[in-house]
């Protein structure tokens, strides 16, 4: 069968720790699957080298948090013909976004000498709450082998298998016994996306919510079983404000537990 | 394996712990595998066992609604303790299956089907509400017109040794559901341990050809008459000590008789949608089928793992899920377990084993929620 013509990738860094990225770079036993199956057309974690767009395929990772961002985004929307965001930043604003939570012109002045030199937004928001997204993988960082599978999915012109129910499948399939259950241990698993192959249960801690909130969760319900096993307002509000804490179902519970 | 129907025949010969062993070594030499209940991870799970140090010696269970905690005895006992968060659907029925692979040259496409596997299992430790459990999946997926082969080849040359439960659990009810705790059928051995009081022996029923040979590879006497009457005692002891109860007769009619009632609606005020209850079902069998490509192109799979009536894909038509709301979802899977299910198989589909409510990781209870409907009974949303 003819090789059709290799699809343009570009991988794109907005706010964020590079991780996710990463991910992909960290697939070193498919790298060259992937180099041969799509043009690596613009990644500078990997090469200088650029390829003007547009582009068959753009990952995005990271949240807009300055107005330069915003605009940005906004041109490799333009120049991507499918637009993937990858990770808790790009999907849901990421750890930065706890400056939603607070005054971030009081953040700028005890942080930096200059405040005056930063021009940033108010807010760390999502990828999608700016331009149309066409899919997100979760995860802080994504499991390189969803991305894999996002990517040949891509390829072979299906949908991406990438459940949205909770880890507590994941952990079922595992055959793990439940840390919250047996041991009395707090896990998020139930109310959050599945995709790590519910990594920290296998090595009995909660879960911390990673992947940001399962396709239907009941946070508040949740919320009321942790309290039961001692925690307090206060590790409440903690414990949904980490990588996701501006996905809506956790940042409104969160919102719940002012102390 | 084939099991003779239990005729009420008392259980005739006695093993020590040696010739439970013994048993055990049989088994190995026969090239079974061995699954067994053992401790784990602050449970006792199924898994493979090589020898009776394998199983949970001197150690037992605490259950309730979203709790599970194992706590050590001390004693000889090795099968006190009620069913924990593993069913023997976990080998049986795997929760993840590949049933094909794809291969594309240049040429051709390439379908290579998964062969089901030969290795034999030799189930010990199988309760009377795991034995209905399995009854139940055998009829779903070896009994109607469409047969599946990878249950089948697992499942047929299965043998199991069954032991009559000498606790209840806190969730247990069994009793309610008619499914325990003493075995009836669909066993090859059946045991009932006899610890404490005398000698630490076990009583053993004979359920199939297959068992009546295996026993006789390995040593056992008569049980006296003193040991059949105690044996009698344990399940009569456990049958009135049961954590949890439904009134079972009428609940078909109770529940589709109340499909407004507004308990759906206060119940999914809590339920997670998580799909727990649903995993560590014994008699639980839905699957989704999931397609992958590599990035060539020239290599797929498909695969198949259990899926649950609580996520959104499982009733995804197109233009959204049937069942959108947590209420539908656990209304869904409740009124099939203890009611359309008897129209659709002809018994209920819960054997009163109390995963469902251990497992919750909220504690919801599938007998409360029976109770709150049958005291309140067409509380519909209109009418109140």
């Amino acid at each position: 069968m003819p090789k059709p013509r290799r699809l343009k990738l570009a991988v794109w860094k907005f706010a964020s720790c590079d991780g996710c990225q990463l991910s992909l770079l960290d697939c070193e036993d498919e790298l060259l699957a992937v180099a041969d199956a799509v043009e690596i057309a613009h990644f500078l974690e990997a090469t200088r080298a650029r390829v003007n767009g547009p582009y068959d395929l753009s990952l995005v990772e990271g949240s807009i948090t300055t107005p330069h961002d915003a605009e940005r985004i906004q041109q490799v929307r333009r120049s991507s013909r499918f637009l993937v965001t990858i990770g808790a930043c790009a999907t849901a604003g990421g750890i930065q976004a706890l400056r939603n939570f607070a005054d971030v012109r009081e953040y700028l002045s005890v942080v930096y000498a200059r405040p005056d030199y930063i021009n940033t937004l108010a807010t760390s928001t999502a990828i999608a709450d700016h331009v149309t997204v066409d899919f997100e993988l979760r995860g802080c960082p994504i499991n390189k082998r969803q991305l894999l599978e996002v990517v040949s999915a891509f390829l072979a012109g299906r949908r991406p298998v990438t459940p949205p129910h909770s880890v507590c499948v994941e952990c079922k399939l595992a055959g793990n016994v439940c840390v919250m259950v047996a041991h009395g241990t707090p896990c998020l698993g139930p109310a959050t996306h599945a995709g790590c192959g519910a990594l920290c249960p296998t090595f009995h801690r909660g879960c911390y919510g990673c992947y940001g909130p399962m396709e239907t969760p009941n946070a508040s319900s949740l919320t009321n079983w942790l309290h039961k096993l001692g925690m307090d307002d206060r590790a409440l509000q903690r414990i949904y404000r980490t990588f996701n804490a501006n996905a809506q179902a956790f940042r409104e519970e969160s919102e719940k537990h002012d102390p | 394996m084939a099991g003779r129907s239990g005729n009420g025949t008392l259980p005739l010969a006695a093993l020590t712990v040696d010739g439970l062993q013994a048993l055990l070594q049989a088994f190995r030499q026969h090239g079974y595998r061995i699954v067994g209940p053992t401790v784990r991870d602050q449970a006792i799970v199924y898994d493979d066992i090589e020898s009776v140090e394998g199983l949970p010696r001197g150690w037992t269970d605490e259950q309730d609604g979203g709790r599970y905690r194992l706590t050590q005895l001390g004693d000889d006992a090795l099968f006190n303790y009620a069913v924990g968060p593993h069913s023997w659907k976990q080998f049986l029925h795997p929760p993840l299956l590949r049933l094909l692979s794809v291969e594309r040259d240049a040429a051709t496409v390439r379908v290579v089907p998964e062969i089901p596997p030969t290795q034999r299992f030799a189930f010990v430790g199988v309760r009377a509400c795991e034995l209905h459990a399995i009854g139940l999946q055998d009829r779903i997926l070896l009994g109607g017109q469409y047969v599946d082969p990878h249950y089948s080849a697992r499942r047929e040359s299965t043998f199991i040794v069954a032991v009559n439960c000498g606790k209840a659990g806190g969730t247990c009810f069994c009793a309610s559901m008619n499914t325990g705790p003493k075995v009836e059928k669909g066993f090859d051995l059946a045991i009932t341990e006899l610890v404490g009081e005398g000698p630490h022996v076990f009583l053993v029923e004979e359920g199939s050809d297959a068992g009546s040979a295996m026993l006789d590879e390995v040593p056992h006497r008569a049980a006296t008459q003193d040991e059949i009457e105690a044996a009698q005692a344990v399940v009569a002891r456990t049958a009135v000590a049961m954590g949890r109860e439904i009134r079972s007769g009428d609940l078909r009619e109770l529940l589709l008789g109340n499909l407004e009632h507004l308990r759906w609606e206060e119940v999914a005020s809590r339920c997670l949608s998580c799909a727990n209850c649903t995993m560590v079902c014994p008699t639980c069998f839905c699957t989704t089928v999931e397609d992958t490509t590599d990035l060539t192109g020239d290599h797929a799979e498909r695969w198949r793992r259990w899926d649950s009536c609580f996520t959104m894909d499982f009733s995804y038509m197109h233009g959204g899920s049937v069942r959108a709301s947590a209420r539908s979802r656990y209304r869904q899977w409740m009124t099939h377990k203890l009611a359309s299910w008897i129209d659709q198989f002809g018994t209920s589909g819960c054997v009163g084993c109390g995963r469902c409510i251990t497992w919750c990781p909220v504690g919801i209870d599938i007998t409360e929620e029976v109770r709150a409907i049958r005291e309140s009974p067409a509380t519909t949303e209109g009418s109140s």
